[in-house]
């Protein structure tokens, strides 16, 4: 297969950045995305040029480095992927591929495709944890849990942290992630005495770290490579508005 | 060099509960006055800080990734061992400390390897109470599934992302010392050097990936739980960036490292397709437990896996080993299956593949029950090949997946440089020569939440530390070695990229020292290991600068210490003229092709001290002595 691939670069935060234009002779439909990139990569450090910058690590979907977007989406175009995951095959010969980095104001960029996303860290550091330190548990099989509920709890549980959701929003809004890590832990039983701190907290966080609001388009959902399901978004909400209403932590 | 292993006199049951009475205690009050380093936040790193931070300590923790969270264990799929017996299937903390003994070939450290059995029971609870959702019955209760190695059901699992979900447990704990102002973390930022002070590990030296600054960080211990070193080949299925730069700097300072040459190789891998592969995906041992392996009988049958009827096709594994089957410990499976393959059985277009077959369990359970247990794997597997396994047999080939060496370390897991501690796979010291599937995630959480924080107390309340800071001579002094090495690499400027060197030392180490060994082989490769390090060094090509950041430069540095490292792997392989575990030596085998060990000659851990660039590494042995397991040929007919 032969592509064209128009890449951003961007050497840091201050550079304004432009789309580049490469021209792929080579690539197998059986590589991956970044496999790909790989080889471009490879061809630029030949040609004395410096390589494209991007995140990635575990390249099995999984550890949530790798962020692209490829052709205007988060991901790429196929359901529930990953960009390490994503594959050439989707593509067809001769296509051109266009390739941004995430784009939100929380998430600044670094360089070319890498971009700062420790702003949903300090999401889950502000109350996204059940406060139980190390030593005090009692045995595991103490309380039952339901198993649809446990299900349900390991469905949100499943977030990577990747950020697409943000990146999909046409608000950059990070509801998705937050209300996942609200509703994993406030479906179980050892998660009910912090619910309502947690959610005013986590949500306070997402605020202050200047992520849009959630205008209820649902470009999230479509983006989430774990296919997080945004019911969970109207889950929050209705703990939040409990929380609000009945101050029922007062320290949040 | 000093091998004191410190395990606690007494009887096995009872030595870790003495030993924890005996350690010292640091007093709530002055824990904060302590600063501990924690390099990795991995299952070990996250879990130590956390609780370290909980406990009150001032700690420092780092990560290379761009958050605690994508550490590579989150990767870790099948489950996690516990000896619970919540199945009343005959489990117990001496079955579980017996079956990893054994699976570990003999050559683990009795001590250690029973109190990580004692304390695994203590980390599901811990995890549960943190939020994990494991899988459960419809009672409500904790499920099991069953795992190689074992005959008994003691995995506790989260569909196939349990290492997931308990790194992010880990990592919330982690997050909320953040909060909490007990922890600093500090992502984006690789450890190059440990700095000792007066023999005594004191602080590390670190690159910022982002602004390229080389600095310090000064400390009263200093933790490393920086995993293994399995991308050495290359091809593995750890994460892009794994690599051996934390503890191969810190064996260069002194630390002694172990058993480097055991590795393990995972049976089920998806087969490599083609030169641009950047890395291996696994495909959970768990799909073992209803997965049939099976290749055709005859030798170059290349009809489809629908045409071979049940009496043309070999089930290798249920034939070779009946009582275990399908479930035979890792290193039996993997050899099992290049074996085939090397007879010309092999399936897919390289030939280097097994099935491994759903059909029967899909048939017997059902494909919502198969998919309920399997699902995320199984779409996994039709992403990356473009197959469906509900319909076709998974094609399966052995790779590269988890190293059992590492630093030495002591029942405290102390290594020879005193304050330098060494956390889960980073260490040598619960494996042996072979792990049994979901002991890592045991391992790891073990020695994070439930040992280090006893045993560093014991280490601050015993030497007291002296008060020292970044600006000790010692500090300048490695920060300009680190950064002549930096600028180093990049004043090269030769014609060849990192990666193809890398590919290079993969491939020879993955054709002499990887899943079975030659005396020969392993001379050729130390023959050329030492050119193609000097290749390295005279052409290899890294651009950009040194203050930017610089993905190959963080690349190229991690790949030169590879090339060093890579030696005293084969050496310590060559050196152990015995096969043990993963450790296969062609010439050391029994008549039906198992491993053939010499309990007599090489039961001991081989811990290689550094002496110098361009001197041999002097080699220590540990003896291990077994108290409590009997030595036997392992079988698992």
């Amino acid at each position: 297969m032969r592509i064209t691939l128009r890449v951003w670069r961007q050497l840091g935060p201050t550079d304004p950045g432009r789309l580049e234009t490469r021209d792929v002779p080579d690539v197998s439909p059986d590589m991956s995305f970044l496999e790909m990139l790989d080889v471009v990569n490879e061809g630029l450090i030949a040609a004395g040029e410096t390589p494209i910058a991007f995140d990635h690590d575990c390249r099995e979907g999984i550890c949530g480095a790798c962020s692209m977007m490829i052709n205007g989406v988060p991901h790429g175009p196929n359901r529930a992927t990953t960009t390490c995951q994503l594959h050439m095959r989707t593509f067809r010969d001769g296509d051109t591929i266009v390739v941004e980095p995430w784009r939100a104001k929380a998430f600044p960029v670094v360089r070319d495709l890498v971009v700062d996303r420790s702003a949903l860290d300090r999401i889950i550091s502000a109350g996204g944890f059940i406060g139980v330190s190390t030593g005090s548990a009692a045995d595991a099989n103490a309380t039952p849990i339901p198993k649809t509920v446990a299900d349900r709890a390991m469905d949100s549980a499943q977030c990577i942290g990747c950020g697409a959701c943000v990146a999909a929003c046409p608000n950059a809004s990070a509801m998705l992630f937050t209300a996942a890590k609200v509703v994993h832990l406030g479906l179980l039983p050892q998660g009910q005495p912090e619910r309502y701190r947690r959610v005013l907290s986590m949500v306070r966080q997402m605020d202050l770290e200047e992520f849009g609001g959630c205008t209820n388009f649902g470009e999230c959902q479509d983006a989430c490579p774990k296919e997080i399901n945004v019911a969970v978004i109207g889950r929050m909400n209705a703990d939040f508005l409990k929380a609000s209403l009945s101050n029922r932590d007062e320290a949040a | 060099m000093n091998l004191r292993s410190k395990v606690p006199a007494g009887p096995l049951e009872k030595k870790w509960d003495q030993h924890r009475f005996d350690l010292k205690l640091v007093n709530p009050a002055n824990k904060r006055k302590y600063t501990v380093i924690v390099v990795g936040s991995g299952l070990a790193g996250a879990s130590a800080a956390a609780t370290l931070g909980e406990l009150g300590y001032n700690v420092k923790c780092f990560c290379f990734q761009d958050s605690p969270r994508r550490a590579h264990s989150i990767a870790a799929q099948g489950g996690i061992n516990a000896a619970k017996n919540y199945q009343n299937d005959g489990d117990s903390i001496f079955r579980l400390f017996y079956d990893t003994v054994k699976g570990g070939d003999f050559r683990a450290r009795e001590a250690n390897v029973y109190r990580l059995a004692q304390v695994s029971v203590d980390i599901i609870d811990q995890c549960v109470a943190q939020g994990v959702p494991f899988a459960r019955e419809y009672g409500g209760l904790l499920a099991n599934r069953s795992f190689g190695g074992a005959q008994v059901s003691r995995t506790f699992y989260a569909r196939g992302q349990t290492g997931q979900q308990l790194l992010l447990g880990a990592y919330s704990a982690l997050e909320r010392q953040i909060a909490r102002g007990t922890v600093q973390m500090f992502p984006r930022t690789e450890m190059l050097d440990v700095v000792l002070v007066d023999g005594r590990a004191r602080g590390i030296v670190t690159r910022d990936l982002v602004t390229g600054a080389v600095q310090s960080t000064a400390a009263d211990a200093v933790i490393l739980a920086t995993g293994g070193y399995g991308n050495i080949f290359y091809l593995s299925t750890n994460a892009r960036g794994c690599n051996v730069t934390a503890t191969w700097r810190a064996y260069r300072r002194g630390a002694a490292f172990a058993n480097p040459c055991f590795t393990q190789i995972h049976p089920t891998c998806i087969p490599v397709s083609g030169d641009y592969q950047s890395k291996l995906t696994l495909m959970s041992e768990s799909l073992r437990n209803d997965g049939r392996v099976w290749v055709p009988k005859a030798r170059g049958d290349k009809r489809g896996p629908a045409e071979l009827a049940e009496a043309d096709r070999d089930y290798f594994l249920e034939r070779k080993y009946p009582s275990f089957g399908n479930l035979a410990p890792r290193d039996i499976a993997s050899r099992s299956a290049k074996e085939v393959c090397d007879e010309g059985r092999g399936v897919g277009e390289t030939g280097l593949g097994v099935y491994l077959d759903f059909s029967d369990a899909i048939s017997r359970l059902g494909e919502e029950t198969v998919r309920d247990r399997y699902g995320n794997l199984f779409e996994m597997y039709q992403r990356i090949t473009g197959d469906d396994p509900y319909r076709v047999p998974m094609r399966i080939y052995p790779a590269v997946h988890y190293t059992m060496g590492g630093l030495w370390v002591d029942y405290n897991l102390m290594s020879t440089i005193p304050g330098l501690h060494v956390l889960g796979e980073a260490n040598f010291s619960d494996h042996g020569a072979n792990r049994l599937g979901a002991s890592a995630l045991m391992q790891g959480l073990a020695d994070g939440y439930f040992i280090i924080p006893y045993t560093i107390g014991d280490y601050l309340a015993s030497t007291k530390p002296a008060k020292v800071d970044e600006t000790h001579p010692a500090f300048r002094e490695v920060e300009s070695e680190v950064k002549g090495r930096v600028t180093r690499l990049l004043s090269i400027q030769g014609h060849r990229s990192v990666d193809s060197f890398h590919r290079e030392l993969g491939r020879l180490m993955w054709d002499h020292c990887g899943m079975s060994r030659t005396a020969a082989g392993l001379k050729r490769a130390l023959a050329r290991i030492p050119e193609l390090r000097a290749e390295f060094w005279r052409d290899v090509r890294v651009l950009g600068g040194e203050e930017e950041f610089n993905q190959s430069l963080e690349k190229a540095g991690r790949v030169a210490d590879f090339m060093e490292f890579a030696e005293l792997m084969c050496l310590d392989a060559l050196h152990r003229a015995e096969s043990c575990g993963g450790h296969f030596r062609e010439e050391y085998q029994t008549p039906d092709g198992e491993a053939k060990r010499n309990d007599d000659e090489f039961a001991y851990v081989a811990a290689w001290e550094y002496t110098g660039d361009g001197n041999a590494p002097r080699l220590h042995k540990e003896p291990l002595d077994f108290e409590a397991v009997h030595l036997t040929q392992r079988s698992y007919k």
